[in-house]
């Protein structure tokens, strides 16, 4: 394997549809109107010299390399900037260039120090390889004069190291900070010889602005912002494209290895999800793969009292198949079940619920997303006909009117988010429905056109208030009713959403929001051009989660902003393969590609492929696996890859639950919080050791491509597969690209997908199949899945989960930037450095009635329990609002959280708990007890 | 009685309380029975029709358990 080196064109490709002849040394070239003289060199194959251009930002056209010349103009343009004509007669190598081009370079190099050889960059630097392209040979200008080879280094962020003296001011990772990622996080201070890059105020990079994604590092063309990675193990020397395992974004990687050690993570300019950029997460917190708390043996243990025992994986196999067989044999088929893991492959998802189906002979088996996005999945399918978002990402370059939803982009999908901001500084319009202020709302060069901050839990109120304007003040779109949906549906509807209790101004005291703010809104979203709504869990979580999602997709309908680009519904998806893991027949109720388990044509497809007789009542959903278990019918799990007691609601019924059974199974990378609970430790496997699938928010299916052996023994696959077998039921796979045929023989919405495809197309939008062979980008274009478009009455319903005078205050939960849900992975990395704690954002009123500074310990109690964190006062949640993220098991954020649960598919309700907030001193009991157990609960006996 | 059969009253109710919002009276307590033999496990639905023969399910709506005498 080599490295995989992608070509740098100079400049962005332009998306003109005309074309443009000239000639370029003599060669006649055609490219797209627009493309930079630049650029089209580079199609034909001719690298013309240069350092300030590259082609994920727009030419600046300052360091004066890629001058050419050009028939009949006078001067030398910069190649970079200079567009092409038709007819132009182009020359990239003459005397004259040649000689200017040796000049730029020498002054270069004379302010740079001379020490290739042991440069980190050596080999992948773009400034030597240019001396070299110019045929530099000497320097006259010593180091005697003003230089800035000992200005000093910035090594503050753990990921990658800042080295002035190596910097040529080209400014690439100015552009790329502002163009890229959309943080301004840097400047060049100072003006002519003594400018030089500098994040915000002369700041050290971890103290600024500065998110860590990385761009600044990408584009720069010398070693002066170099990864820490490449400092301390050498330039990789082969690599592979991968997919990211933390979020929804499902960003492309080039991994770059040295051997079996990963170097570092480059984000894949070919990548459709991320198109070359990336985020810390998935660029640089990947330490936890080889992190020293990973378990790498397996190990069982009689009672959760007693310390760990290792044993061998045949043993703990076979253990696993006998503790399964004999609770069956005791308690019924029914008392067993399973959870898939939404960051595992499609390919694991799929045989999890399949050992579960096949070998259990049950239903029981459901994944993470039924605390997350199960209503976006029943909602979609009720109004669409499919559970799934209709665009994908790059429809936001259409967009016009952006509604954003219960989600906070810039922490959770940071790569989608610097694209939304791309359009908005080009001035799409914003609309946030949040009851905190995001960072969207005012960043830089952004300001929402309205922030509707309603209160949590009033999701479904604001929505109705917003389709009553567009319904009475005549701002729908009734051609495209007609023509798109079911008329009586919208009628009904309409009728309902007209009534007098649903205007904005009846519903000001529900939602807490001025009515003239509402229709403002409305009125944008109705009229504004393409309006796309982006939502995320603060939708979903909650006791009307599938009813918001409805109304949401009533919205899109009724203004007409389904089916091309730049409009539609977009779920951000919260993990890496959360998607996937719902397509791939999590749920107890359904089959891969959501065939309804009662539909007998689809399970006796499965059945005869599998050659069993399935179930046809759907299983338990997780709350009623838990709630079953401690009825005592409920008696062995198996999980994998996820954390549910950290991540599910009421931590305390959670922790009853599990308690209850008599074999609890973990299969994860660390003893996570369950597995203080387990009975069973099988390791898992990192997406660096493994071959599969991932599928991120836009329906693609990219590959993950192991690079690494895994330092457990096998990958997750391999497990389950071995634990089926163990139970008498045969599966014999050698790689997952089988698992994938078996999915696309037996799933209709992923027939035409192999990895022979997905090879040759670098990835792929399910629906595939014979009508769409290279997949679906954009859903319902023409018609909707189900037909004819169906608006549902969404009545506001509010919320059991009431305040009152002893639990005055809202508490809704969030996540933030650096970290990833329960934290398990990212807190075993540098990302340490920007949230070491989970705190408590609470208002400057209620912080002052409380007597609570900043910093202070707060006790944070509601209905389900109490815990304690530290205060963090600010005017980004409303007054009677609190919020805090659920990154670290101290705080146990979910102890506090109860378990009301969205109507239609137990969703747990976890942006509302009523709470109250007041000064402590230090962790609660229930903490430091729970701390103490965790930690005994994780002794492994020492091996004789 | 048991917190967690009380949430199958809950569950069953918030069902009822969203088909009956839709509007056509007589159509609830059929879509409420139909989502809860989509979306429950068997033994969900046979705990609260034991809950209803004993008596213990008084806090179940009307709807809801016009639905589970649907179920029976
Ligand atoms: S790492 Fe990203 S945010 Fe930080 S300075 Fe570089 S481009 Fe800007
Ligand atoms: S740090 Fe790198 S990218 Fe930025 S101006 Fe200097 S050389 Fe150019
Ligand atoms: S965490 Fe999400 S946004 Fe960040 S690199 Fe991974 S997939 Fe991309
Ligand atoms: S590459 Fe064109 S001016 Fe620098």
């Amino acid at each position: 394997m080599s490295l995989i080196t992608e070509k740098d064109f100079g400049t962005p490709a332009s998306v003109a549809t005309e074309t443009v002849t000239l000639t370029i040394d003599g060669q006649a070239v055609t490219v797209p109107a627009g493309a930079s003289i630049m650029r089209a060199a580079g199609q034909m194959g001719t690298q013309i010299p240069k350092l300030c251009a590259t082609d994920m930002l727009d030419a600046f056209g300052s360091c004066r390399l890629c001058l050419v010349e050009i028939e009949g103009r006078a001067g030398t343009p910069a190649s970079c900037t200079t567009p092409v004509a038709n007819g132009m007669v182009v020359a990239t190598q003459t005397p004259k260039l040649a000689k200017l081009r040796k000049g730029v370079m020498e002054l270069y190099i004379s302010d740079h120090p001379l020490d290739c050889l042991t440069c980190a960059a050596n080999g992948d630097c773009e400034l030597q390889d240019m001396a070299g392209a110019v045929g530099l040979r000497e320097v006259r200008y010593g180091y005697q004069g003003h230089n800035h080879l000992n200005a000093a280094t910035d090594a503050s962020n753990p990921y990658f190291t800042y080295d002035p003296a190596k910097c040529i001011v080209c400014s690439r990772c100015v552009r790329a900070c502002e163009d890229v990622q959309g943080t301004f996080a840097l400047t060049i201070a100072g003006r002519g010889f003594g400018s030089r890059v500098s994040p915000g105020q002369s700041e050290l990079f971890l103290g600024s602005e500065c998110v860590s994604c990385g761009a600044c590092v990408q584009a720069c063309p010398t070693a002066t912002l170099t990864e820490t990675k490449v400092i301390e193990i050498g330039q990789p020397e082969h690599s592979a494209i991968t997919t990211c395992a933390y979020c929804g974004v499902g960003c492309t990687f080039k991994a770059e290895m040295r051997g079996e050690e990963l170097v570092r993570m480059v984000p894949y300019k070919d990548g459709k999800a991320n198109r070359g950029h990336s985020c810390v997460k998935g660029r640089f917190a990947w330490g936890y793969a080889t992190h020293r708390e990973r378990v790498l043996e397996p190990m069982i243990r009689a009672s959760t009292d007693d310390p760990w025992t290792v044993v061998s994986w045949d043993e703990a196999i076979s253990h696993t198949a006998s503790e399964f067989r004999r609770i069956q044999a005791k308690y019924g088929k029914d008392s067993v079940g399973g959870i898939t893991s939404s960051r595992c492959t499609n390919e694991e998802t799929f045989l999890v619920q399949k050992l579960i189906r096949a070998a259990f002979h049950n239903n029981n088996v459901d994944t993470c997303a039924r605390v997350c996005h199960s209503p976006t999945g029943y909602g979609l399918k009720t109004t669409f006909g499919a559970s799934a978002g209709t665009q994908d990402f790059d429809s936001v370059e259409h967009c016009d009117v952006m509604l954003v939803m219960g989600a906070n982009p810039t922490d959770a999908h940071p790569v989608f988010a610097s694209r939304m901001k791309k359009r908005l500084r080009q001035g799409a319009k914003l609309i946030v429905i949040d009851p905190r202020r995001i960072d969207l709302v005012r960043s830089a060069h952004i300001r929402a056109d309205h922030h509707l901050a309603l209160k949590p839990g009033t999701n479904v109120a604001m929505l109705d208030a917003i389709a009553h304007v567009i319904v009475t003040e005549g701002l729908v779109n009734e051609t495209y009713v007609r023509e798109r949906c079911d008329l009586e549906d919208f009628q009904h509807w309409a009728a309902f959403v007209a009534r007098p209790e649903n205007s904005p101004e009846a519903l000001e005291a529900v939602t807490g929001v001025a009515a003239q703010s509402v229709r403002a809104a409305a009125r944008l979203y109705a009229t504004g051009g393409n309006a796309a709504i982006y939502y995320g869990l603060g939708v979903t979580e909650h006791s009307q989660g599938s009813t918001t999602v409805m109304a949401i997709a009533n919205l899109a309908m009724a203004t007409g902003n389904i089916g091309r680009p730049g409009v539609g519904v977009n779920p951000l998806r919260g993990q890496n393969n959360v998607q996937g893991a719902c397509d791939m027949g999590s749920f107890p109720h359904e089959l891969s590609g959501y065939r309804h388990i009662s539909d007998e044509g689809a399970r006796n497809l499965f059945g005869a492929d599998w050659g069993v007789t399935l179930d046809a009542d759907p299983g338990l959903r997780i709350p009623n696996m838990l709630d079953a278990a401690i009825e005592g019918e409920f008696k062995g799990i198996y999980i994998q890859g996820e954390d549910i007691l950290q991540s599910d609601p009421n931590t305390k019924h959670v922790a009853a639950g599990l308690a209850a059974m008599e074999c609890v199974v973990v299969q994860d990378l660390f003893l996570n919080e369950t597995a203080n609970l387990a009975h069973v430790f099988l390791p898992g496997s990192t997406f660096l050791e493994k071959d599969g699938t991932f599928t991120n928010a836009e329906r693609r299916i990219q590959r993950v491509r192991r690079v690494m052996s895994p330092r457990n023994g096998y990958a997750d696959w391999e497990v389950t597969q071995m634990l089926a077998r163990a139970l008498g039921y045969p599966m014999d796979y050698q790689h997952p690209s089988q698992i994938m045929d078996e999915i696309a023989r037996l799933t209709p919405s992923f027939a035409g997908v192999s990895y022979d495809r997905l090879d040759a197309l670098g990835s792929i939008q399910w629906p595939c199949n014979e009508t769409a062979p290279e997949g679906t980008p954009l859903m319902h274009m023409e018609r909707f899945v189900r037909g004819l478009g169906r608006f549902v009455v969404t009545e506001y319903v509010p919320t059991d989960e009431k305040v009152g005078p002893r639990f005055p205050l809202l508490l809704t939960t969030g996540r933030i930037l650096s970290q990833y849900n329960v934290g398990a992975q990212t807190r075993r990395t540098e990302n340490a450095a920007w949230h070491e704690e989970d705190l408590l954002e609470i208002h400057p009123h209620d912080a002052e009635e409380r007597g609570v500074k900043s910093g202070d310990w707060v006790k944070l109690a509601s209905r389900a329990g109490e815990t304690a964190l530290r205060a963090k006062i600010t005017d980004r949640v409303a007054p009677g609002v609190v919020y805090t993220t659920f990154h670290h098991p101290l705080t146990q954020a979910n102890v506090i959280t109860t378990d009301f649960s969205d109507w239609a598919t137990n969703c747990p309700e976890y942006k509302v708990t009523a709470v109250q907030v007041s000064r402590g001193n230090g962790p609660v009991d229930w903490q430091i007890s729970y701390a103490e157990k965790a930690s005994r609960s994780r002794r492994i006996e020492a091996t004789s | 009685m048991s917190q967690t059969r009380e949430t199958l009253i809950t569950m069953a109710n918030q069902i009822a309380t969203f088909f009956q919002s839709q509007g056509a009276p007589d159509l609830a307590a059929r879509d409420t029975a139909q989502h809860i033999k989509d979306f429950w496990a068997p033994r969900m639905r046979r705990d609260l029709l034991d809950m209803i023969a004993a008596g213990e399910a008084q806090r179940l709506s009307p709807i809801a358990s016009d639905a589970m005498h649907r179920l029976k």
